[in-house]
């Protein structure tokens, strides 16, 4: 434990506006990420209700809770797959009400998915490059007549598809099949693949899952060295508490779509209410 | 031997028709998951278009064949646009069944405009034979042009769609909608030049088609459009490859089925066909078992 808080940054946490707390490095700059009352029905189901969340320019936050909680839920409304029923998402300033997937997507909200939804029968490189479609455009027409603009886009889009494949040192995979990659190198490539949309804010959805000790610890090495190179804050759900206590600077905890605690690893580690949704309550006996 | 080859490459003729054809079917149905049975009308038009520029305004047949082109795309464009996108979350019957209506209104449309009458198309390619083996083996230069024109097509396509961002675009729509909405790709955009590009292949089709058997009348696409379902479920339906496999062959077997076995059964083995694959292969030649996600 004591090697991986080490590997938190120095800054202290500090509140903002209120009752948020971001790094003390972002104060002064405004939020990538401001949510407010966000709440969503499935029907007779609130799935997520009252979920109130501000996260720092360059934060690396958790969200965690129990099976069911809600966690993916949260992602899917800040990237629009489901329209909120009640509350606000601001990203970088802008409200998002309204706004579809695509148009999240080309405000700075990129994602990657629990189980892993890359184009399987698609390159490497090809779904980097799908992540690159905004980025390097070049018109329909220069497309099918090979005009110039077709060829230096082509060229631009694989100059930078290889750059961040290299992340991951991953050039070498370019031009095998997405699907016929090993399971943690799919959930790398989930990354480049979201990286390549030039995100403000990375949501990863249990980037960990399935990864053995080793490659989780290259990960978390990754996801810092990510947030530093690019300056973008990184939400991620994840079940692995080394992961989430070892690099999250802000963490909240969802439980029956509530938050029930938001904090540093510290406080989140000695909250009872957190320890009771995990393992419990403990019986009044025992005392 | 001789007459072995000829009618092989009439075979290879109409096959590419039915390939150009089929390519428009396979791609909407990879991209938007649906079958676009209006698509064999899409050729009608194109081949009256073309017959228009040429007949009542007098344009050279270059100007033709795109005119056509250009408004096939419109038309295809306009089509799912109004039919069928409103219709995008609504069950497959449901779209299938507009598409037939769509066919349908073409059809009586083609008919309210240019009459019921069948119109002699004139070649828009020079009338006139190759001859080679000492003059044994004719081929025409219909065929010829034909069968060139597909193989600029679909290298064309392929290019396009194996390199290019759009045809990424198709690839990884075609694949899973919700991941490339994420990943910022516009689905609808994507869709709508799918099939801007099938009615433009379709219009390219109903020209040649139409060189090689001029009788032009309201329902001139139905039949090809069938039979180009065929060869595309024959093929693989959603892959490229396999239409064009598949148009090639069921071309060669219509053709050497009418010269060996039956002139009048031509039509029966082409669905003879049809139904042996979804027998024996039901993913057709070419086409990949999809796992349906639970």
């Amino acid at each position: 434990m004591s090697e991986t808080v080490k590997r938190k940054s120095d800054t202290k946490m500090v509140p903002f506006p209120s009752r948020a707390i971001v790094p003390e490095r972002d104060l002064g700059k405004r939020p990538v990420l401001e949510c407010s009352h966000l709440g969503i029905d499935f029907g007779g189901l609130r799935a997520v209700d009252d979920f109130n969340l501000t996260i720092g320019k360059t934060e690396i936050a958790g969200l965690i809770g129990p099976n069911g909680a809600g966690k993916t839920t949260v992602f899917n409304l800040l990237t629009k797959v489901y329209q909120p029923t009640t509350g606000t998402i601001m990203v970088n300033g802008k409200d998002t009400a309204g706004m579809n997937t695509v148009q999240a997507n080309k405000l700075g909200l990129a994602r990657t998915f629990q189980n892993i939804r890359l184009f399987n029968q698609m390159t490497v490189e090809d779904n980097v490059r799908i992540g690159l479609h905004n980025q390097i455009p070049y018109g329909m027409f220069s497309g099918i007549l090979r005009l110039p603009p077709y060829w230096s886009g082509e060229r631009k889009q694989h100059e930078k598809a290889m750059d961040l494949l290299s992340i991951f040192h991953m050039e070498n995979l370019a031009d095998e099949k997405a699907g016929s990659l090993p399971y943690g190198a799919q959930r790398r490539l989930e990354i480049v693949r979201a990286l390549a949309t030039n995100p403000s804010l990375l949501l990863l959805d249990e980037p960990a899952a399935g990864m053995n000790p080793k490659e989780t610890e290259e990960l978390m090495d990754n996801i810092i060295k990510i947030r530093d190179q690019f300056q973008i804050a990184i939400m991620l759900i994840e079940h692995d508490m080394n992961l989430v206590m070892g690099i999250c600077e802000g963490i909240c905890v969802l439980n029956f779509g509530k938050v029930i605690a938001k904090g540093t690893a510290d406080e989140i580690q000695q909250n009872p209410e957190v320890i009771e949704a995990y393992l419990g309550r403990q019986r009044e006996d025992e005392e | 031997m001789t007459m072995f080859l000829s009618n092989l490459i009439s075979g290879i003729s109409l096959g590419s028709v039915y390939a150009i054809i089929a390519l428009g079917y396979t791609m909407v149905y990879g991209i938007a998951k649906m079958l676009n049975f209006a698509h064999g009308d899409v050729i009608m038009v194109g081949a009256y278009i073309c017959f228009c520029c040429l007949y009542n305004l007098g344009l050279p047949p270059v100007v033709g064949v795109l005119a056509s082109m250009a408004v096939c795309t419109l038309l295809g464009i306009l089509i799912e646009r109004l039919a069928y996108k409103p219709l995008r979350q609504a069950t497959s019957l449901a779209v299938l069944i507009t598409a037939i209506g769509m066919s349908y209104f073409l059809q009586n449309l083609a008919q309210m405009i240019w009459g019921a009458n069948p119109k002699s198309f004139q070649t828009v390619i020079p009338a006139g034979n190759l001859t080679l083996m000492g003059g044994e083996l004719k081929i025409s230069y219909v065929s010829m042009v034909t069968i060139a024109a597909s193989v600029v097509v679909m290298v064309a396509l392929s290019l396009f769609v194996g390199r290019s961002k759009m045809g990424r675009a198709m690839r990884c729509v075609s694949e899973d909608k919700g991941a490339a909405q994420l990943m910022g790709v516009n689905v609808d955009l994507t869709i709508s030049v799918t099939f801007a590009i099938g009615s433009a292949l379709a219009a390219i089709a109903g020209v040649l088609m139409c060189s090689a058997y001029p009788t032009l009348k309201p329902t001139t696409g139905a039949m090809p459009g069938i039979k180009a379902f065929t060869a595309a479920v024959f093929g693989g339906i959603g892959s490229i490859p396999g239409a064009m496999l598949g148009g090639i062959l069921l071309g060669v077997i219509e053709i050497l089925g009418r010269a060996y076995v039956s002139s009048e059964l031509g039509d029966a083995f082409v669905f003879a066909v049809l139904i042996l694959v979804l027998l024996i292969k039901p993913t057709g030649l070419l086409g990949k078992k999809i796992h349906e996600k639970v």
